[in-house]
């Protein structure tokens, strides 16, 4: 404990102030966790879901549309048909209950093993701004899943397209009482420039990001 | 890391004169440089962002130790164990009895500047511990046992060429020239460590005091993999690097990748919060938050705190005409560029690093593009007074001043010796006026001719014009 001490009474010293903070100084900062206060930010550019669209594809996402989640097993089927994928995938708990063995794929809830080439996840929300995909970990939103196939296909639902990172967090607020344990932001597949400044995709992450927007 | 910014000089003279580095050099500039100016576009009121960025890092550091515990509360109150460490061998002493708690034979790494500050690899080696580095450019840079050269792109300075002679000798696997194809090696390599590894250590970008989180931008995956696979994570950062809310810290995003990397978004931002909750598939056991002082205090309350405020992304050094020419592994220490300048000498002793706050023209252009406005020349020409003050400057750099001081004193000596002096340059100079080799010069004058001063000196001509426009006013008379 005395290197904690040492530590916040030297900056104490050094700034001119008494050994413990005192109420006021507290009290100010609470006050301040309280507002939540925004900072000026870049103005709006369209329609959400427009700006998503186009962000995601500009960071190497592929996007797809479906009229309603029954449809999505089938354009998870057709996609992967298309890239020469196997059929097969890890999905998240939450995912799992669609007729994915009538469109030929066949999936497992459980968390994400090494082996998996193909990982099927929904996305707590995401972000029109940059054209980023939210996660939100939890028992049944596995953080792995996105992670370790070579291929990530992210459900995404058209009504939680918000406009920045500020709502994403109002709505992570509302919904979840305590910080989940991990909050991933996903902008693409995963990419390196390490060797020359050359950008070369799928680092140690997904090669792919798929999106399918369902309403 | 072992400082060795006293060789500055000498390690400048050899990186100027080195082919394959200067190359590396141009494309950094052509990448990050434009990136930047690219980035910066998409924000329509940039300037607005950027000094609520500066607002909100002064904030935090007007009232750093009351933001502190509110963070170490909020860790805590998840399940994380915050450590507090004075210097980096402190720090390294708390990871290694960690990794002897909790029988941690292997660790893998992400990216972390300031584990490189406290060479932790070595520590944790010396403990029996195999430590792997999974960032591409930091794994390069263990297999070679090289330093990193650039704090966001730290493997610049190495050529394709040169990794793959290092990966075909390391791995014993055919040669590969692609750089897909090699990425894709790498990644097969470090796999199987990420699985196998007992502890993650990663780095911290930011550190959230009304969550208790901690948060790390990257791209390739392995920072995700490093706090999501291994049962015990380790978080190593300094104690500047707390922002009070998510609010804050989406503000500062939106600047640090467009001005690290000339990206709008990196790839991940992860933040992570406490432990492996109940029926969670994935996540540590076991979260360990240290924080380390190591020097950060000794510009608290300082007249160079501002410098405090840096989120480390590098734009300053890929826009410095210093950088571009001699690279990062000229400066001698983990922060290279003015930032580095600036960090070294305060967090290493004045005296273990006297060039590094003269390696810099004072262009501002640093200051210019800092995302948080720290007037980087102006600090740098502070450390240059505070190095005069306690004697540090060499002896004919003092005693030329004193000198010039004595004359400058005295106005009719420094007009005649500065008229003498003139007379002797323009001599110098011959019929080309130029001269080629200027005595107690010859460092500047080396790469290029100076150009003899001619006629008369200003004094000289002062005093002629007011004699012309005296009898001019007299005939008006």
């Amino acid at each position: 404990m005395s290197a904690r001490n040492n530590i916040l009474r030297r900056i104490r010293a050094l700034q001119g102030k008494p050994p413990s903070p005192t109420a006021g100084e507290r009290e100010a900062v609470r006050a301040y966790l309280q507002t939540r206060a925004r900072s000026p930010r870049p103005a709006a550019d369209g329609e959400p879901a427009t700006r998503f669209h186009e962000r995601a594809l500009s960071l190497a996402s592929t996007c797809d549309d479906v009229a309603a989640a029954a449809h999505i097993p089938a354009a998870v089927a057709d996609y992967l048909r298309k890239n020469d994928l196997p059929m097969r995938a890890v999905c998240w708990p939450a995912w799992a209950a669609l007729d994915w063995a009538g469109s030929g794929v066949a999936v497992e809830a459980r968390g994400a093993r090494s082996d998996d080439l193909v990982g099927i996840t929904g996305a707590f929300c995401a972000i029109a701004e940059t054209g980023t995909l939210m996660m939100v970990s939890g028992a049944a939103t596995p953080a792995a899943a996105s992670l370790l196939p070579e291929t990530h296909i992210a459900i995404v639902s058209r009504a939680r397209i918000v406009r920045g990172m500020e709502e994403a967090w109002q709505l992570l607020r509302a919904e979840h009482a305590v910080m989940p344990r991990a909050v991933n932001f996903i902008s693409g597949p995963s990419r390196t420039a390490d060797i020359e400044q050359t950008v070369s995709l799928g680092a140690h992450g997904p090669y792919r990001v798929h999106i399918i927007l369902v309403p | 890391m072992q400082i060795t910014s006293m060789h500055f000089k000498a390690r400048a003279g050899k990186k100027l004169a080195d082919v394959k580095l200067q190359a590396a050099l141009r494309k950094l500039q052509s990448n990050f440089v434009k990136g930047r100016a690219d980035r910066i576009l998409e924000l329509d009121n940039f300037e607005d962002i950027r000094a609520a960025a500066a607002a909100i890092r002064d904030r935090a550091l007007a009232s750093l130790d009351v933001w502190l515990e509110e963070f170490e509360r909020n860790a805590t109150a998840r399940g994380a164990v915050v450590h507090w460490a004075e210097t980096t061998e402190e720090a390294n002493r708390i990871v290694c009895e960690l990794a002897a708690k909790y029988d941690v034979r292997k660790a893998v790494k992400s990216k972390s500047m300031v584990s490189e500050e406290c060479a932790l690899n070595d520590a944790l080696e010396a403990a029996g511990v195999e430590v792997v580095e999974t960032d591409l450019g930091e794994y390069i840079l263990q297999l070679a046992h090289e330093a990193p050269s650039h704090i966001v792109a730290p493997v610049v300075h190495k050529s394709r060429d040169e990794v793959s002679d290092l990966f075909e000798e390391k791995h014993k696997l055919p040669r590969k020239t692609g750089i897909p194809d090699l990425c894709r090696e790498a990644r097969e390599m470090l796999r199987p460590h990420f699985l196998s590894a007992d502890m993650g250590i990663s780095g911290a970008n930011f550190i959230i005091a009304e969550t208790g989180s901690t948060l790390i931008v990257t791209n390739e995956g392995n920072g995700r993999m490093v706090t999501t696979l291994p049962r015990v994570h380790v978080a190593i950062t300094g104690i500047e690097k707390v922002v009070p809310t998510l609010e804050d810290v989406t503000t500062l995003l939106r600047l640090l990748p467009r001005h690290g990397t000339g990206q709008s978004i990196t790839n991940y931002v992860s933040l992570t919060t406490g432990v492996k909750g109940d029926g969670d598939l994935d996540g540590p056991q076991h979260f360990h938050i240290i924080l380390i002082d190591a020097g950060r205090t000794k510009l608290i309350g300082s007249d160079m705190q501002a410098m405090l405020r840096c989120i480390r992304c590098g734009a300053c050094m890929n826009h410095c005409p210093v950088y571009q020419n001699v690279g990062g592994h000229a400066y001698g220490w983990v922060y290279p560029g003015p930032m580095g300048s600036i960090l070294t000498p305060i967090y290493a002793g004045l005296e273990n690093a006297l060039d590094l706050p003269n390696a810099s023209t004072l262009c501002n252009q640093c200051g210019v593009v800092c995302p948080v406005k720290i007037p980087l020349p102006d600090l740098m020409r502070k450390l240059r007074e505070k190095q005069f003050e306690r004697g540090l400057k060499p002896w004919p750099e003092r005693f030329g001043l004193a000198l010039w001081g004595w004359a400058a004193r005295r106005p009719v000596l420094y007009a005649a010796l500065s008229m003498m002096g003139v007379r002797l340059l323009a001599w110098m100079g011959g019929a080309a006026k130029l001269i080629h080799n200027l005595p107690f010069g010859g460092g500047w004058s080396g790469g290029r001719d100076l150009p003899a001063p001619q006629g008369k000196t200003f004094r000289e001509l002062y005093r002629q014009h007011k004699r012309i426009d005296r009898i001019n006013r007299t005939q008006q008379d």
